[in-house]
């Protein structure tokens, strides 16, 4: 199979690292060679994060570029549109809902781009945009909603449901594993329904 | 068994599996986590140490003493530990002897992109560079055998995209590593210049060995495919090259960095019709080849600044250009801001009200100088603010309008001899010590000041008032105060700013992200009470905008992220805000 590409984007602080993980756990149960490429240090601090996780038969660069992504999972709305780009064609983005503005926004030197959902989709992107910290905080807790937007990509992910959800349950810290494994079993029902 | 790994947490797993007994480290990104990975090991004695060169030292000193050691840092580090670095080399060791250091192209976390290849070659040491995870463990192995057969420190060159890229890494067990026998050596050991004469020679005949040993290295490997382009590269970017030509190259991996080996890549040079070399930063083996009269391929088309990705290659080197699609409007960018609660955003707030000028320092602080805060000026290196500070004010001679911030740990890394020079030569400056009880941007490693050890051990309680007081300055100009307080910490800074004396304000309040902080519940905006003054917006608070409604634009908090911290209310002149506390 060719090198499958994921990007996960969103803010700082708002559990990229660990979605990471977990699609990395998934890739190695499934026979996979893996890289994943992670941001620490400044942009941990409230800023634009980006990490790759690639797999295949064999993967060479840890990084992924504009026009490769086959899945971009993205926490915020705002950076699934400034990653907009790294996705293929054919590609799919599944992003959550949530707005966050960053600083000139919040200071008003620049405004948050309005429509953002319909205007992906109409430059003809396969996109599936769904409220992930509301269905994390059905499932008992906002904070899953990480896991919540691996459970709406779980038909695109290209692993099966089972080797997913094993993974989210190999690298959450056990107490928060039943909320977790919650949220990604509602996300991926959603998503199954549609 | 196989376990996927970042490149930092392998070379950890490398000191393990080589039997390294000695760890000394300070922090910074993106090579903080090979010393905390490190210290998991129950066998290896890690430490931080309050700055590079006392840790390089300190791992010198376990070397001589006869066992395996390493000392990590970022590239700005081994600018602080060069002393040592360069001397080190005409020592020789004891036991095995390897200095992780990593490199930061495209700045992620930095002020400044050098490249550590130059500090091989000016101190004439070996360095290796691992181009994943898996060759991190095994390089880093290989680089203490090879320490202890050439009698030599070797370097081990990371970036910040092999640092931080996971893959698979093969366990193994342990070495057993005997503590060496201590002998008196002091020609080998006393580099005094009757000794160091003695040993210049030794290094550049040593060197002159492991130029040979390049030649056949397993750290170096060629791989033939079409023989139109040859590629000679290292560390991540071979495994761009690889994305970008896969077998419609050949290629001369390097591991071994330095030296290189003129035979082989003249061998490698006449086995193909042209050569590519593909490094980031600067043209280190670019220039090497050039010197053997080999023309190829480089900086004449590859940047000098930021990373490398297969996109850049095929862009620079092939002319094709990715497809994508984008939306129209301007994505506004999103940089990084103190954190909701952060204890330094009251500092810099009361430093732009006063109108200031701030000798800024290397910390999450730094972010001081971002919009709407602005309220730094100059930023360097680490423990610059303060003795910069005591230059800017003796030409000036105007030292009531300016300050020094910097952070608990920067300070003990290398703000206290600032801070000496100014009491010795008979500045006046203030200096504010931001004490938020951590060392913070690099992720909360411990430091000197906080009680506790890199293995989580309970350490003997410094006090930072002593230490300023030890170093001369007067106990009633050490002042103590919360920066929740912004009118307290006013009132303190115009009295030490007014003095005709050094002065040290430690603004002390725990990082909001410790364990344990408490937050507070998250505060309101009562759209009735405010009147639109915007005096919140001031704080620079992610958490807090300005949002339309029907009865005007009106102050809103992300009850989200807000960790009641409490500084908008002390902003606002109307009371509009309030903690939900009773709810």
């Amino acid at each position: 199979m060719a090198t499958k590409n994921i990007m996960i984007v969103g803010v700082g602080g708002q559990g990229s690292l660990l979605a990471s993980r977990i699609l990395g756990a998934a890739a190695t149960a499934a026979g996979y060679a893996v890289k994943i490429s992670e941001v620490h240090g400044m942009s941990q601090r409230g800023g634009s994060v980006v990490t790759y996780v690639r797999y295949g038969e064999e993967v060479n660069s840890p990084v992924i570029c504009e026009g490769e992504a086959d899945v971009i999972l993205s926490f915020e709305l705002l950076e699934a549109a400034r990653w907009l780009p790294f996705l293929r064609p054919g590609g799919t983005l599944i992003t959550a809902t949530q707005e966050i503005n960053p600083m000139p926004v919040i200071t008003g030197a620049a405004a948050y781009p309005e429509d953002l959902v319909h205007k992906i989709r109409d430059l003809g992107v396969n996109i599936i945009a769904e409220d992930a910290a509301a269905i994390a905080q059905a499932a008992g807790n906002g904070r899953a909603a990480n896991v919540a937007l691996i459970g709406l990509g779980a038909h695109v992910l290209g692993f099966d449901t089972d080797v997913l959800r094993g993974a989210v349950e190999e690298c959450v810290p056990a107490k928060a594993k039943e909320i977790n494994l919650r949220a990604f079993d509602m996300a991926a029902d959603r998503q199954k329904a549609k | 068994m196989k376990k996927i790994m970042l490149g930092n947490e392998a070379v950890a797993r490398g000191l393990y599996e080589a039997g390294v007994r000695f760890v000394s480290s300070y922090p910074g990104t993106p090579s903080t986590e090979i010393s905390e990975f490190a210290a998991k090991y129950d066998e290896i004695y890690a430490e931080w140490a309050p700055n590079e060169k006392v840790a390089l030292e300190a791992a010198i000193g376990a070397s001589f003493g006869g066992g395996r050691a390493f000392s990590g840092m970022k590239h700005v580090g081994l600018n602080v530990a060069a002393d040592p670095l360069f001397v080190t080399a005409y020592t020789g060791v004891g036991g095995g002897l390897v200095i992780g250091v990593a490199d930061d192209p495209g700045m992620h976390s930095s002020q400044n992109e050098q490249d550590s290849r130059h500090y091989a070659i000016g101190a004439k040491l070996p360095m290796v560079e691992p181009s994943d995870a898996a060759e991190c463990k095994e390089f880093t192995k290989l680089a203490y055998e090879l320490s202890e057969q050439f009698d030599t420190p070797f370097i081990l060159r990371l970036t910040t995209r092999v640092s931080h890229s996971g893959g698979a890494v093969e366990l193994e067990e342990r070495r057993a590593c005997p503590l060496k026998e201590y002998t008196k050596d002091p020609a080998k050991r006393v580099m005094m210049p009757g000794n160091a004469k003695r040993r210049h020679p030794v290094v550049e005949q040593r060197l002159e060995k492991l130029a040979e040993y390049a030649y056949e290295t397993p750290l170096n490997r060629v791989e033939m495919g079409d023989t139109s382009v040859g590629v000679i590269t290292a560390g991540n970017c071979y495994h761009y090259a690889k994305e970008v030509y896969g077998k419609n190259a050949s290629y001369l991996k390097l591991g071994l960095i330095h030296p290189l080996s003129e035979k082989q890549i003249r061998e490698f040079a006449a086995s193909v019709d042209s050569v590519v070399v593909i490094e980031e930063l600067d043209g280190v083996i670019e220039a090497f080849c050039r010197s053997l009269g080999i023309p190829v391929t480089g900086k004449d088309v590859l940047p000098l600044c930021g990373e490398y990705s297969q996109e850049l290659l095929r862009e620079k080197l092939l002319g094709e250009e990715p497809a994508f699609v984008s939306v129209a409007d301007e994505i506004p960018v999103r940089p990084p801001v103190l954190c909701p609660g952060c204890p330094h955003r009251g500092v810099f707030y009361t430093l732009k009200k006063m109108g200031l000028t701030v000798s800024g320092d290397i910390g999450c602080y730094t972010l001081g100088a971002v919009a709407p805060l602005s309220a730094m000026d100059t930023t360097l290196c680490m423990g610059a603010s303060i003795s910069a500070l005591h230059g800017f004010n003796k030409v000036r001679g105007d030292a009531e309008k300016s300050v020094a911030v910097i952070g608990d740990s920067t300070f003990m890394h290398s703000g206290m001899t600032g801070l000496v020079n100014i009491i010795y030569n008979g500045g006046t400056s203030t200096v504010v010590i931001l004490d938020n009880r951590i060392t913070g941007m690099t992720g909360h490693q411990q430091n000197p000041l906080t009680g506790l050890t890199l293995k989580n051990q309970p350490a003997p309680y410094i006090c930072l008032e002593d230490i300023c007081a030890g170093l001369g300055v007067a106990r009633e100009h050490i002042r103590v105060v919360d920066p929740a307080y912004p009118a307290e910490l006013e009132k303190v800074l115009k009295e030490e700013l007014a003095a005709d004396a050094p002065s040290v304000v430690i603004c002390r309040r725990p990082c909001a992200l410790l364990k344990g902080v408490e937050k507070k519940p998250p505060l309101r905006v009562d759209r009735e009470k405010c009147r639109s003054c915007k005096a919140c917006m001031k704080i620079g608070c992610p958490c807090i905008s300005m949002v339309e409604g029907a009865d005007g634009v009106k102050a809103k908090v992300d009850e989200t992220m807000c960790v009641g911290c409490g500084l908008c209310e002390q902003m606002c002149p109307f009371d509009a805000f309030a903690s939900t506390r009773a709810e």
